[in-house]
């Protein structure tokens, strides 16, 4: 895949504020046409990130360009065919809803009305409603609406679906499903919502204390990473830790049936065979859900330097070549 | 139409929920030959799910000969034809009773009441 196959490419990307070392040599590249989640605890560097590649915060080192320019000296044209959503759906409170459509059209050379009124009316919304007089879910709407009328080409979205209730949920995801169906938009959404990511998502990007951890297709994701059982008592901790692979290691239950429940990246037969040596015992092998393979990662959130958490980067990344 | 449903959370990705679904309907009658299915973009739609998952699930449908796709007519069921070896029928078919097989033998049915259940619902299958 070359170059002009990204809408974004982020290098060795690092950010400190002070002395605190907030995203850490991040490499990621976002395919054109395709959905990337960016999942991570709060904290974790995701908006950081986020800023960094709208042009909005400069790196302390590295590179950050999207649709093939520098992000911190992105043209004005370049600029309007990207649609962001900051964290938290701001608008004005004193307009109505369609003085933010006005408002924004403005600042825009491609506008679409039509599918500005349709988002809003997804959402329930009254166009003659003052924004102060709008629901968080409806709030989201609006600013939804604002960011895709314009028909961008690459959508980043900041949590938008942090604090909407279950109907404005649907709608956003119904939305961004219908605006990524041409296969020709991207889009970087970063999000706490597993259950979405399932849904809507074609990559997933996992960020952990500012590093990334996972960056591959939603279908590989889940496909390496395995869970295996143990008796508790079969191994110890310090063996654990340098099983090849492992993820994160939960101690389950207590007295005689207390068992390890183990979660590894690319599980093969020699892995199943280290652990049999050590234990004594053959493991129990299951395969992970997709909210059970991130929460292995976020789980074990760490400053740094910790042994767990082995990256699970797209294989066909890890070999120089994309997928 | 046939109502399709997926859910989220599960050890089922998505595609192969939609993959079971359809083949269940055609198993079924539910679906007959030449019938045909909504767009990708449509079924995505519907079941708020990324188009590509719906066009993989598709794709595999046809890859396997259950569906066949028309140029700008879009997805039809297919005319049932064998397009495995006898071999690889019988891998296919031992896969999937194997879990199945180890579900009732640890639930506590016996073997003549498995076997009962098993015609029981291909009766049901085909009447319907």
């Amino acid at each position: 895949m070359s170059d002009d196959q990204f809408a974004i490419q982020l290098r060795k990307l690092n950010r400190y504020f002070g002395r605190k070392h907030v995203v850490r040599d991040l490499n990621l590249r976002v395919p054109k046409g395709q959905v990337t989640a960016l999942l991570g605890l709060n904290g974790a560097g995701k908006t950081t990130t986020i800023r960094m590649l709208m042009g909005l915060l400069a790196p302390t080192r590295g590179h950050a360009s999207v649709l093939g320019e520098d992000a911190l000296a992105m043209s004005t044209g370049t600029r309007a065919k990207v649609g962001y959503l900051v964290e938290g759906h701001f608008l004005y409170p004193s307009m109505r809803v369609r003085d933010c459509q006005s408002f924004q059209r403005a600042g825009y050379p491609t506008w679409n009305d039509h599918l500005f009124v349709d988002i809003v009316d997804h959402f329930g919304i009254d166009r003659q409603a003052k924004v102060s007089t709008l629901s968080r879910g409806q709030r989201a709407g609006v600013a939804l609406a604002l960011v895709l009328a314009p028909d961008p080409e690459l959508l980043v979205l900041d949590d938008p679906a942090l604090g909407l209730d279950p109907v404005s949920r649907r709608a956003l995801n119904e939305t961004l499903v219908e605006f990524a169906g041409n296969g020709k938009r991207t889009v970087l959404l970063s999000t706490h919502l597993i259950d979405d990511v399932e849904r809507i998502a074609d990559r997933v990007a996992v960020m952990v204390g500012g590093r990334l951890k996972v960056d591959t297709s939603l279908d590989e994701f889940v496909g390496r990473v395995s869970m295996l059982s143990l008796p508790e008592s079969s191994i110890d901790a310090d063996q654990l830790a340098s099983l090849t692979g492992l993820i994160e290691a939960r101690r389950l239950g207590s007295g005689t049936t207390a068992r390890w429940q183990l979660t590894l990246v690319d599980v093969d037969e020699s892995a199943t065979n280290q652990i049999e040596r050590l234990s004594g015992t053959p493991p129990e092998r299951m395969e992970a859900t997709l909210n059970e393979a991130v929460l292995a990662y976020l789980v074990r959130e760490r400053g740094d330097g910790s042994f767990f958490s082995k990256p699970l980067i797209a294989k066909a990344n890890e070999e120089g070549a994309t997928v | 139409m046939l109502p399709i449903r997926v859910s989220t959370g599960g050890k089922v990705p998505i595609y192969r929920q939609v993959i079971d679904q359809i083949r269940s309907a055609i198993v079924s009658d539910r679906l007959r030959v030449g019938d045909s299915l909504p767009s990708v973009r449509a079924l995505a739609g519907e079941l708020v799910v990324n188009p590509n998952t719906i066009a993989k699930a598709y794709a595999e449908l046809v890859r396997d000969g259950v569906l066949e796709s028309q140029q700008g007519r879009g997805y039809f069921v297919a005319k049932r034809r064998e397009i495995y070896t006898k071999k690889e029928r019988n891998r296919r078919l031992q896969e999937s009773m194997e879990p199945f097989l180890a579900e009732a033998v640890s639930l506590g049915f016996g073997e003549q009441e498995i076997v009962e259940r098993i015609q029981k619902q291909l009766q049901h299958m085909f009447s319907s």
